[in-house]
């Protein structure tokens, strides 16, 4: 029997996607995940596809692949629950600044210049579009273009939908003994434990999840000192961010937490972290809770995924941190065409592994 | 007392349930997400069937809302052994540690005392012993302090001690119409008629199996119900053989049932398998036109409370050395968490770990009495177990999660399926896997009723509970720690 032309390892939605955009370049793919499929961040995490301006390689990936996901809507199963919502940056200034507005205008600026359609929202529009929002608020920045979907069935419906044969047991522990033309590490935060020397740290999270509220929640809300909160790489930190389901529930978070190793959920935390999305919206309070659960993310030091070789036949599509639902389709793009030797659509080079080559000594 | 359901206004006198007077009007509770008419199933707060916008308030549970003064608030609380569960084990654990001189607060989700077996029996509180009634543990956010929530409330609960006494729930499992509004658990509609469900000259079909089933046609038929089928999964040998060997003690109480069951000849070896509205068809291919089918598979324990805490368990239930103690110092565990043994094990159990937590002395002859009624738990068990027939109930489009409306074809890829082969590239091979890919038990009962449902059928071992283990308001999980 002839061996795969890739063996992926991780069957989250990157893995999905890697082996996906794979197959579909007619490489013989096989997946191999102990965890079952979309078991990891993909499970845990909020599936927000969202364009993001932190740095233009962050931009031109989740641009990119926002616009794939796009392509493919009409071809996802209602399971995978696609849906438009657009995000609202919430803009929150006392009377002594404007720095969130500014902010807002900003990134309206930013966007436009590339093409991507934003609308700025007064105070009044704000409410309007939001009822539940505390009123006044500042304003805030509509990205009509961002959408809402449910990973684990995403992952699914990319391995299914070209018949890719996934493997749910034993656990992978040492990538070679793994018998393929490329060997893809798409592990997540467990990428490291299979590849030593990534710089890789689990950034561990917590949602919480409602009952069915419809009508509650109209688009994904995140409040603009989210980054300060998503790059701040000392300390627990907490923000605001809220989506709305499919199904009417409303999924509430967000905390990252270096060097907590354990999936129990932290009270303190946990409590931060609602009440500040209560400062936003004071009627959660009384929403009915059904469920908490923490995740772990794979954070890189500069906030970009690890996509592209490592060593010998060994590839790397991990680092995606919170970003991997939106950056997943990409990945498998990008992966595809260095395993092929095919141009990619954008400069793969921003997240080429190698860029932290000086920083560690086990890369061989 | 008014109470609008849904939008319709509903009296409801003293005492009386609101999903107890929504179901003797044919008011549904709530629509499904897959739009059928649903009403309450357990009749105890845990299936979250009945739950209905209640004055305005999304989400209530009908069954746990009561007519009568709401509950005076109580923000903290510190005790020295909390007890939770106020069932025959909890109370009889209160009386041995409260007359032993520990300080001893019982807190329970029910507007009295009893727990289920004595549910509006009233039974004593012990002297000394504070009880909070309609108060539901939800969280256990630090060592020492649960939280709970009463009328919408938080109540914050701190303990040297704790005594789980958490009690049970019934097994159902699904059939063709069983989420029919007229198909109830057994003990949940006895719950319901104790909370104001008028049965004078309703025609019932009681099925499933254990002594429960007993005890419910005993209680429905003093109340003016007509049975039409005392219906027992278990075989007539196997049953026989049951009560060859029941301990003597229990003699008293089957006699009494046995002459409140004339006239009703239980069948042994039958169950349900289909219901229609205003009907039930057994296996024997008779179909019984009835006003409710009352359907209990013997019992569950509630361990959830206890795996949150992180105390182990084996086979189900909650590992407890001979003084009760769980595997988490100062947690304790009594009654039918740690085995199913009806009220004489509760109680033996119960009195022995007040006493053990009292430091007082525990009588030889009460451990003698609790391993004689453990060896009755393991008989009912034997006599309880489910026949693989049973496995075969539902069919493609039955309803599993009641929650999410997941029906049995979308889990057929379960690789643990009987009968089916494992379907596609990508099994489920787990509770976890069908949770993702299906949604079975992402909803508000968190997967009480359909979890054990998983574990019979595929044999998927039931998830770990995660906080909180009831839904809660958010104000909940956001306060801080001290």
């Amino acid at each position: 029997m002839s061996l795969p032309d890739v063996i992926v390892v991780g069957a989250g939605v990157v893995g999905a996607s890697c082996a996906d955009a794979c197959a579909r370049r007619g490489l013989r793919v096989e997946v191999l995940d102990a965890h079952g499929i979309g078991g990891g961040a993909t499970a845990a995490g909020m599936g927000h596809i969202v364009v993001m301006d932190d740095s233009e390689a962050q931009f031109a990936l989740t641009r990119y692949s926002q616009q794939l996901w796009q392509a493919l809507v009409r071809e996802l199963p209602k399971t995978v629950e696609y849906t438009s919502s657009g995000t609202v940056w919430v803009a929150d200034d006392d009377q002594t600044t404007t720095a969130e507005m500014d902010e807002v205008r900003r990134k309206h600026a930013y966007y436009a210049a590339r093409g991507v359609a934003t609308e700025i929202l007064d105070p009044r529009a704000l409410a309007a579009a939001e009822p539940n929002l505390r009123a006044p608020l500042s304003g805030g920045l509509l990205v009509p273009g961002d959408a809402v979907v449910y990973p684990p069935c995403a992952a699914r419906f990319l391995l299914e939908r070209n018949g890719i044969k996934v493997t749910l047991a034993p656990p992978v522990t040492d990538l070679r003994n793994l018998r393929a033309g490329h060997v893809v590490n798409a592990a997540g935060a467990g990428a490291g434990a299979l590849t030593p020397g990534l710089p890789i740290r689990p950034r561990k999270g917590h949602l919480v999840i409602t009952d069915r509220y419809p009508g509650w929640l109209h688009h994904q809300l995140v409040e603009l000192g989210y980054l300060k909160s998503a790059h701040s790489h000392d300390g627990d930190s907490v923000a605001f961010n809220a989506q709305p389901r499919a199904t009417g529930q409303i999924l509430i978070g967000s905390s990252r937490q270096f060097d907590a190793e354990h999936t129990t959920v932290d009270h303190a935390l946990l409590a931060r972290m609602l009440r500040r999305a209560s400062l936003y919206m004071p009627r959660l309070a009384s929403l009915s809770a059904l469920r908490v659960w923490t995740g772990f993310r794979a954070a890189t030091p500069d906030s970009l995924p690890l996509i592209g070789p490592w060593s010998e036949n060994v590839l790397l599509a991990t680092g995606h941190e919170g970003l991997g639902i939106t950056t997943s389709l990409a990945t498998g793009e990008l992966i595809a065409d260095h395993i092929t030797g095919s141009a990619s659509a954008i400069p793969p080079e921003p997240y080429l592994p190698d860029r932290f080559s000086n920083s560690h000594a086990l890369h061989h | 007392m008014r109470f609008t359901i849904n939008g319709t206004p509903i009296d409801v006198p003293d005492g009386h349930s609101l999903a107890a007077e929504a179901l003797a009007r044919g008011i549904p509770t709530r629509r499904s997400v897959s739009g059928e008419s649903r009403g309450p199933l357990c009749g105890m707060g845990v299936c979250f069937e009945c739950r209905a916008t209640v004055d305005g308030v999304a989400h209530q549970l009908a069954c746990q809302t009561f007519a009568g003064a709401p509950p005076a608030p109580v923000p903290h609380l510190a005790t020295d052994l909390l007890i939770v569960g106020a069932g025959p084990a909890g109370l009889a654990a209160a009386a041995a540690a409260s007359a032993n001189g520990t300080g001893v607060t019982i807190v329970d989700d029910n507007p009295t005392p009893g727990g289920q077996i004595w549910r509006g029996g009233n039974p004593p509180i012990p002297n000394r012993v504070q009880f909070l009634p309609l108060t539901r543990v939800v969280d256990a956010p630090q060592p020492g302090e649960l939280t709970a929530i009463r009328a919408g409330a938080i109540v914050r609960l701190r303990y040297k001690r704790l005594l789980l006494a958490t009690g049970a729930r019934e097994r159902f499992l699904p059939f063709p119409g069983w989420t029919l509004p007229h198909v109830l658990g057994a003990g949940g509609l006895q719950a319901l008629v104790k909370a104001g469900l008028p049965i004078a000259g309703k025609r019932i079909v009681i099925a499933g199996t254990g002594p429960l089933l007993v005890a419910v046609a005993a209680y429905m038929r003093d109340h003016g119900a007509s049975i039409l089928a005392l219906c027992d999964q278990a075989s007539a040998r196997d049953q026989a053989k049951f009560l060859a060997q029941l301990p003597f003690s229990k003699w008293g109480q089957g006699l009494a049932l046995a002459r409140s069951l004339r006239g009703v000849r239980p069948r042994a070896g039958t169950w349900p398998i289909a219901a229609a509205p205003g009907s039930v068809t057994l296996n024997t291919g008779r179909t019984l036109p009835c006003d409710y089918v009352a359907v209990g598979y013997h019992l569950v324990p509630n361990t959830e409370l206890a795996q949150l805490l992180g105390c182990a368990t084996q086979n189900g239930f909650v590992v407890v050395n001979d003084r009760q103690q769980t595997t988490v110092a100062d947690v304790y565990c009594a009654g039918e968490p740690t085995a199913i043994g009806g009220i004489d094990l509760a109680q033996a159990e119960g009195e022995l770990a007040g006493l053990a937590i009292a430091r007082a002395a525990v009588p030889h002859a009460l451990l003698e009495r609790r391993e004689q009624f453990r060896r009755f738990a393991e008989r009912l068990a034997r006599v309880t177990e489910l026949r693989p027939e049973l496995r075969q109930l539902p069919k493609p489009e039955t309803i599993i999660c009641r929650c999410e409306d997941v029906t049995q074809s979308q889990l057929a890829g379960a690789s643990g399926a009987r009968g089916e082969a494992a379907q596609g590239p990508a099994p489920m091979n787990d509770w976890r896997a069908a949770k993702l890919h299906t949604r079975c038990g992402m909803g508000p009962c968190q997967g009480r009723t359909c979890a054990p449902i998983l574990e019979f059928l595929y044999g998927f071992a039931p998830p770990p509970p995660r906080p909180p283990i009831f839904p809660a308001p958010i104000a909940t999980l956001e306060e801080s720690l001290p």
